[in-house]
C-alpha cells in the first residue's frame, strides 16, 4: 500500500536550565516546595518590580547552540509575549522574538539501516516559565483553580527545529540528541515527568511530491518519548481522514491526552492569539563577544557524537558498544577513564556494558556512585589480561570489590584466588581426573573429543577455579593422547 | 521662624545645631497637614503615626551624631513608590488596597539615610495625565489657586511641596510629570538623565521614559535629593553604573561662557503671552550673569507628541496587564468565569484616561499594526534624540518654557484628551530622549499663576543645569514667593 | 476613520477590558482623533533610521546565580483577593 501522504514534522522543546535562580531574580528553582514560597517581587509580577537577567542562563544558552552547531548571536534582545492567563504574573511573559541568542545550527539523526539525516535548528531562545496551576479537589477549592508561582521566572531554552522531520520515528529520534545533549552539557536534568524537557510538535500533512507545506497543528502537553510518537501519530491519521473526508485542517493548538491517546482542541486560548510581542524596555541588549564565545568553546565537554566516533576509530570499539557507552557522559567517563588505565579498550567496555551495568540495574545505583573506581576496575582487568585470575574468578574478585571496596591484587592475595600455573601442581590433578573416570577416557580415546571440555571442567573444579585453564588443557590433551 | 518654610539645607542646619529636633519637625509637618490639606488634598495616605517613629529614630541617630545628608528631614513620596507595609495605590482604584510589601530602591536610600517620610502624594492614576485630575481619590488643586490644576502627574508632589506639607518630594516624570507640575506650583522640579536613578520598584507606566526626581523649594534642596537618590541599582537593568559627582560641589559654580541654546521650535504660536515674556525676561538674566545666547534648532520637535502617545501607550498596555485580581489588587465579585473575572476587575478599577492608553496602546502592538505605529515611533524617536545630541554640540544647555501656558482651570482639558495632551510638547522630547532637565519659577503671570523656566542638560550632566539653575535662583526673587491660603 | 467601532470592541477584549456602549462609542471617537493625529509621522522618511529603544546606550546588565531571600508563602499571599491551599485562588481554568 503506498501512503499518498508526507508527515512533516517541527519540534520546539522547552528545556528547563539546572541553575540555582531563576532568570531574572534571585529565587531558587528548586522543585517540590511549598507553593509560593521560591517567590519575590519579580516573579510574583508585583507592581514596580524589575528583572535582571541571570548571567549563568547567557553560560548555558551559548553552551547549548555551541554543542548544537548554532551561530551565537553577537547581539540579541528580550521581548515581551502578552496574554493573560492565570499562571503569568506579569500578564506577559519575557522571551526572546526577533534576534534570539542562537541561530541557524542542526543536528544528525542516525535513521534505520545507518543512513544519518541533518535535522536543521531554526532558533534558541531563553525565556522564563509560567507558574503551575492546580486544580482544586479539596471540599473547600472545587471549582476553582489554584496557583503556584514557584516555577513562574524559571529559565528555559527553547529549541526549534526546521520542519524537516518525516515520520514520528524520526522526530523521537531528534528528540533524543537533543535530550542527550543538554543532559550531557549539565545544563538540562532532562526529567520529563517533572517537566524539566517538555516538547510541543507542529505536525501537517500533504500529498507527496507538493512543495508547499499543509496547515499545521501545535501539538502541546506531551511529556514522555513514548506519548510524543502516539501523539504526532494519532495526529497525522486525524487531518489524513480529515481531508480524506472532504476537510479540512484548521490551524490551532491540540492538547495530547495521554489516557485515550488522542489530541484534542484546545479553543480557551485560540480566541486572543495576538501576542503583540516588542522589546522589553526594562531589559537591555545581550551583546556577547568572541572571547566569551571562546570560553565556552573550551569548556564544552567531548558530546555524544563525537565519543562515540572517537570511541569506533581510534579505540576500535564496535559500533554498539560506542553507541551505549557515549549515550550516558558519566557512564563514558568511567569507560574513557578505565580505558586510560588499562591494556584492552574492548575488555573494558566488555566489563562496562556487562558487569558494572548489571550490578547498577540490580542494586539500583547511579554510574556516579560505584564503589569501583575506573583504575580498580583496570587493574582488575590487567590481572586478567596477565593470567593471574581467571575470567571465572574476574568475576567472584569484581563481586567481592563491589562488597568491599577493596582492590583486586589485595583480594586476590588474601582470598588465595591467584591462578595456578606451576606445571607439576597442574599435572597432578590432571592425574587425579584422568584415574578417576576411566569410562570418559576411553569414549576420549575413541574418538569423542568433545569430552575434553568435561575433563577441563573436573580439573578446574578440582582446581578451585585457580588453575589456568590454557594450561589444563594442554596438560590434558599431553596425557590422554600420551596414555 | 515657621519650621514648615524652612528648606531641607535649613533644616539640616536646625537639626544639626539642635536649634530642633526631627520629632518637632515632623509634628510642624503634621500640623500643617491637617491644617490645609483638606483644600489642596496633596496625600492619600498621610503616615502620622510611622513619620512620628522615624522622627524619634532620627533624633536618637542626630545624637549619636550619626548624620547622613537627610537624617530627620520630612519628605513625602507620590505614591507611585513602593513602600513596604504602606498602601501604595497609585492613585487607581485598582490599588486602593495593595500594601506594598517591599520598599522602592529610592525609598530605601532615603530610609537608610533616616529621613522621615510624611505620606503618599496624590497624582493621575498609573501617572497617566497633566493635571492630577485623573485621581481616583479627587483631584489635587493648586495652592496658588484652588480653582486650577497643580498640572500633573505628579500634581500632589508640587502642590505639597508649594503648600509646605512636606519640606521635599520624590515624584516621577515620564513625559513631562515633574516639571510640568513643579512649573505650575512654583516650585523646583528635577528630571534625571534616563539610567540615573533606580526605576526598581517605581510603579511602572512607561519603562523606556519614567525616570524619578526630586520636587524641592529652591535649587540646593534639588540637588542635595538628588545626591540622595542617584547612582547605579544593580536590581534595575537600564540603571547606568556611572559615578554620581557632588551636586553641591559646582553649584555655587559662575556662568561665565556657558554656552545656553534657544531652540527656535519651543517659541512658537500658542505659546501663553505671560509665559513668554517671563522667559524672554530669564533669558535676559543669563545674558548679565556670563552666559552666551545661541539659537538652536530641534527640527523635529513637533512630532514629539504624537511619537511619545504611541511609545508611551504600548508600553504601559503591557505594564499594566498585571493588574488582573489574581495576585492583589481589586477583583470583582460579579464574575462567572476566568475571562470574565479579568475584565469586569480591569473595567471596574481602571479610570477612563488609563483604559484610552491601554487601548491605543494595546491597538499599537497589535498584529499588522506594529510597524506602522510601534517601530515607526521608535524611529523618529531616534531623530528627536540626535536633535538634541546635534544641539549639545553647540552649547551647554537648552533654555525653554516647561508649559505653554500657566496652570489651566479644573475641568478645563478633561473633554479633549488630545488638548491635554499637547500640554506636554515642551517636556515630552526631553523623555524621549533620555536626557535630564529640570523646571524652575521665572514669573507669574498677570493672575498670578506661577511660570516655570526649563533648563535641558546633556546626558548625565545633572550638574551643570543645577548650577545654571542656581545661577538663576540666586538672581531672581521668584522662589521666595509662597501662596497664600 | 481609522479605526472601527468592531476593532476597538476586538481591542478592548485583547486588553481585557470591558466596556459599556458608552465607552465604546467614546473611545472609537477618541482613538480615531489620536491615530489621525500621530498620521504626521508618515511625513517623515525612517528609512535606515535605527529604531531607540533604549535613550540611554547600555547593554549587559546581569546578575550572578546566587540565591537571594525572598517572600514566605504568607507575605506572597498578603495581597491576595482569594488564597487557599498556600495559593492564589481563581475561578476555575478552563483547558
Amino acid at each position: 500500500m503506498t501512503q499518498p501522504y508526507e508527515t512533516v514534522i517541527g519540534l520546539e522543546i522547552h528545556a528547563q536550565l539546572t541553575t540555582n535562580t531563576k532568570i531574572f531574580c534571585g529565587c531558587s528553582t528548586e522543585f517540590g516546595k511549598t507553593p509560593n514560597s521560591q517567590t519575590c517581587p519579580v516573579c510574583l509580577g508585583l507592581p514596580g518590580a524589575l528583572p535582571v537577567l541571570n548571567r549563568q542562563v547567557v553560560e548555558f544558552a551559548i553552551k547549548t547552540g555551541l554543542a548544537t552547531n548554532c551561530q551565537i548571536a553577537p547581539r540579541s534582545i528580550f521581548a515581551r509575549k502578552n496574554y493573560f492567563y492565570p499562571d503569568l504574573p506579569k500578564g506577559y511573559q519575557i522571551s526572546q522574538f526577533e534576534l534570539p541568542v542562537c541561530e541557524h545550527g542542526w543536528q544528525d539523526i542516525e535513521l534505520e539501516g545507518g543512513e544519518s539525516k541533518r535535522i536543521g535548528i531554526t532558533r534558541i531562545h531563553m525565556e522564563e516559565d509560567a507558574g503551575k496551576l492546580i486544580h482544586g479537589d479539596t471540599p473547600e477549592a472545587l471549582g476553582t483553580s489554584l496557583v503556584d508561582l514557584n516555577r513562574a521566572c524559571t529559565p528555559l531554552l527553547e529549541i526549534v527545529s526546521e520542519p524537516d522531520m518525516r515520520s514520528a520515528d524520526e522526530a523521537i529520534s531528534y528528540l533524543k540528541k537533543i535530550h542527550q545533549i543538554v543532559v550531557y552539557l549539565g545544563v538540562c536534568n532532562g526529567n520529563l515527568e517533572e517537566g524539566s524537557f517538555r516538547c510541543d510538535a507542529n505536525v501537517s500533512v500533504r500529498p507527496y511530491g507538493q512543495a508547499e507545506l499543509g496547515t499545521r497543528a501545535e501539538l502541546k502537553n506531551i511529556n514522555s518519548f513514548r506519548f510524543i510518537k502516539e501523539a504526532i501519530e494519532h495526529e497525522v491519521e486525524r487531518q489524513i481522514d480529515l481531508i480524506e473526508s472532504g476537510g479540512k485542517v484548521v490551524q490551532e493548538t491540540r492538547l495530547f491526552d495521554s489516557n485515550t491517546g488522542m489530541t484534542r482542541s484546545m479553543r480557551g486560548k485560540e480566541e486572543a492569539h495576538d501576542y503583540r510581542y516588542f522589546p522589553d524596555p526594562d531589559l537591555v541588549p545581550l551583546v556577547i563577544d568572541d572571547s566569551w564565545i571562546d570560553a565556552v568553546r573550551s569548556s564544552l565537554p567531548e558530546l555524544p557524537d563525537a565519543k562515540r566516533k572517537r570511541f569506533i576509530e581510534k579505540l576500535g570499539l564496535p559500533e554498539y558498544d560506542a553507541e551505549v557507552l557515549a549515550s550516558d557522559r558519566l557512564l563514558a567517563n568511567y569507560f574513557d577513564a578505565c580505558v586510560t588505565h588499562a591494556k584492552e579498550a574492548k575488555a573494558c567496555a566488555n566489563w562496562i556494558m556487562g558487569e558494572v551495568l548489571r550490578k547498577l540495574k540490580e542494586t539500583d545505583t547511579l554510574i556516579g556512585e560505584v564503589p569501583i573506581s575506573p583504575v580498580m576496575l583496570a587493574e582488575l582487568l590487567d590481572r586478567i589480561a596477565d593470567n593471574t585470575i581467571s575470567g571465572k574468578i574476574g568475576k567472584t574478585v569484581f563481586e567481592k570489590m563491589w562488597q568491599t571496596g577493596r582492590g583486586a591484587d589485595e583480594l586476590i592475595e588474601s582470598e588465595g584466588l591467584k591462578q595456578v600455573t606451576d606445571t607439576g601442581a597442574i599435572e597432578t590433578l590432571v592425574d587425579e581426573v584422568i584415574a578417576a573416570n576411566p569410562d570418559q577416557v576411553a569414549e576420549y580415546l575413541g574418538g569423542k573429543d568433545k569430552l575434553i571440555g568435561f575433563f577441563v571442567g573436573k580439573v578446574m573444579q578440582a582446581s578451585q577455579g585457580k588453575a589456568n585453564p590454557g594450561m589444563v588443557n594442554q596438560l590434558l590433551i599431553k596425557r590422554l593422547k600420551g596414555n | 521662624m515657621t519650621i514648615y518654610d524652612l528648606t531641607l539645607a535649613e533644616l539640616r542646619t536646625k537639626l544639626d545645631n539642635r536649634e530642633l529636633s526631627a520629632v518637632e519637625v515632623a509634628e510642624a509637618y503634621r500640623a500643617r497637614i491637617a491644617a490645609t490639606d483638606q483644600d489642596v488634598n496633596a496625600y492619600i495616605t498621610v503616615c502620622d503615626e510611622s513619620a512620628m517613629a522615624e522622627a524619634k529614630l532620627a533624633d536618637q541617630a542626630l545624637a549619636a551624631g550619626e548624620i547622613a545628608p537627610l537624617t530627620g528631614l520630612p519628605i513625602a513620596a507620590k505614591d507611585i513608590f513602593n513602600t513596604a507595609g504602606l498602601k501604595t495605590t497609585c492613585a487607581s482604584r485598582i490599588l486602593e488596597n495593595y500594601i506594598a510589601p517591599y520598599d522602592a530602591t529610592v525609598i530605601a536610600r532615603i530610609k537608610e539615610q533616616k529621613a522621615v517620610i510624611t505620606g503618599k502624594l496624590n497624582m493621575d492614576e498609573f501617572a497617566m495625565g497633566s493635571s492630577n485630575e485623573n485621581s481616583a481619590f479627587g483631584a489635587t488643586r493648586n495652592p496658588w489657586n484652588l480653582n486650577h490644576v497643580p498640572g500633573g502627574s505628579s500634581g500632589g508632589s508640587a502642590a505639597c511641596v508649594a503648600s509646605r506639607q512636606a519640606a521635599a518630594a520624590l515624584g516621577t516624570d515620564t513625559g513631562g510629570s515633574i516639571r510640568q507640575p513643579a512649573s505650575h506650583c512654583g516650585v523646583v522640579g528635577l528630571k534625571p538623565t534616563y539610567g540615573r536613578v533606580s526605576r526598581y520598584g517605581v510603579i511602572a507606566y512607561a519603562s523606556s521614559l519614567d525616570q524619578v526626581g526630586p520636587i524641592t523649594r529652591d535649587v540646593r534642596d534639588s540637588a542635595l535629593l538628588l545626591q540622595a537618590i542617584a547612582g547605579h541599582d544593580p536590581a534595575d537593568s537600564t540603571s547606568i553604573d556611572t559615578p554620581v559627582p557632588d551636586y553641591q560641589a559646582t553649584l555655587t559654580q559662575e556662568l561665565t561662557g556657558l554656552k545656553v541654546g534657544l531652540p527656535a521650535e519651543y517659541f512658537i504660536d500658542g505659546l501663553d503671552e505671560d509665559v513668554r515674556r517671563a522667559v524672554e525676561q530669564a533669558v535676559a538674566t543669563y545674558k548679565e550673569l556670563g552666559a552666551e545666547i545661541v539659537e538652536v534648532s530641534l527640527p523635529h520637535t513637533s512630532y514629539a507628541v504624537a511619537c511619545y502617545y504611541l511609545i508611551a501607550t504600548a508600553e504601559a498596555s503591557s505594564n499594566l496587564a498585571r493588574y488582573d485580581g489574581v495576585r492583589y489588587g481589586v477583583r470583582t465579585d460579579q464574575a462567572e468565569n476566568l475571562i470574565d473575572m479579568y475584565m469586569q476587575s480591569r473595567a471596574a478599577g481602571f479610570g477612563a484616561e488609563v483604559k484610552r492608553r491601554i487601548m491605543l496602546g494595546t491597538y499599537a502592538l497589535s498584529s499588522g499594526y506594529y510597524d506602522a505605529y510601534y517601530l515607526k515611533a521608535q524611529k523618529v524617536r531616534t531623530m528627536i534624540r540626535q536633535d538634541f545630541l546635534d544641539a549639545f554640540a553647540k552649547v551647554d544647555v537648552l533654555l525653554t518654557p516647561v508649559a505653554p501656558t500657566p496652570a489651566f482651570t479644573i475641568g478645563e482639558k478633561t473633554n479633549d484628551p488630545l488638548q491635554m495632551y499637547l500640554s506636554d510638547i515642551y517636556t515630552i522630547p526631553v523623555n524621549l530622549a533620555g536626557t535630564c532637565a529640570m523646571s524652575l519659577p521665572c514669573g507669574f503671570s498677570a493672575a498670578g499663576l506661577p511660570i516655570g523656566l526649563q533648563l535641558i542638560g546633556k546626558p548625565f550632566e545633572e550638574a551643570t543645569i543645577l548650577r545654571t539653575a542656581h545661577a538663576f535662583e540666586q538672581a531672581t526673587e521668584w522662589h521666595k514667593r509662597k501662596p497664600e491660603f | 476613520m481609522k479605526i472601527t467601532r468592531a476593532e476597538v470592541e476586538h481591542v478592548g477584549r485583547l486588553a481585557r477590558l470591558a466596556l459599556s456602549e458608552d465607552e465604546l462609542n467614546a473611545l472609537t471617537g477618541e482613538m480615531d482623533a489620536i491615530l489621525n493625529y500621530v498620521e504626521q509621522l508618515n511625513e517623515l522618511n525612517t528609512d535606515g533610521i535605527v529604531p531607540t529603544a533604549h535613550a540611554v546606550p547600555v547593554e549587559n546588565a546581569f546578575r550572578p546565580d546566587e540565591v537571594k531571600p525572598g517572600f514566605t508563602p504568607e507575605q506572597a499571599l498578603s495581597n491576595a483577593p482569594d488564597a487557599a491551599q498556600s495559593a492564589f485562588r481563581v475561578p476555575r481554568v478552563i483547558e
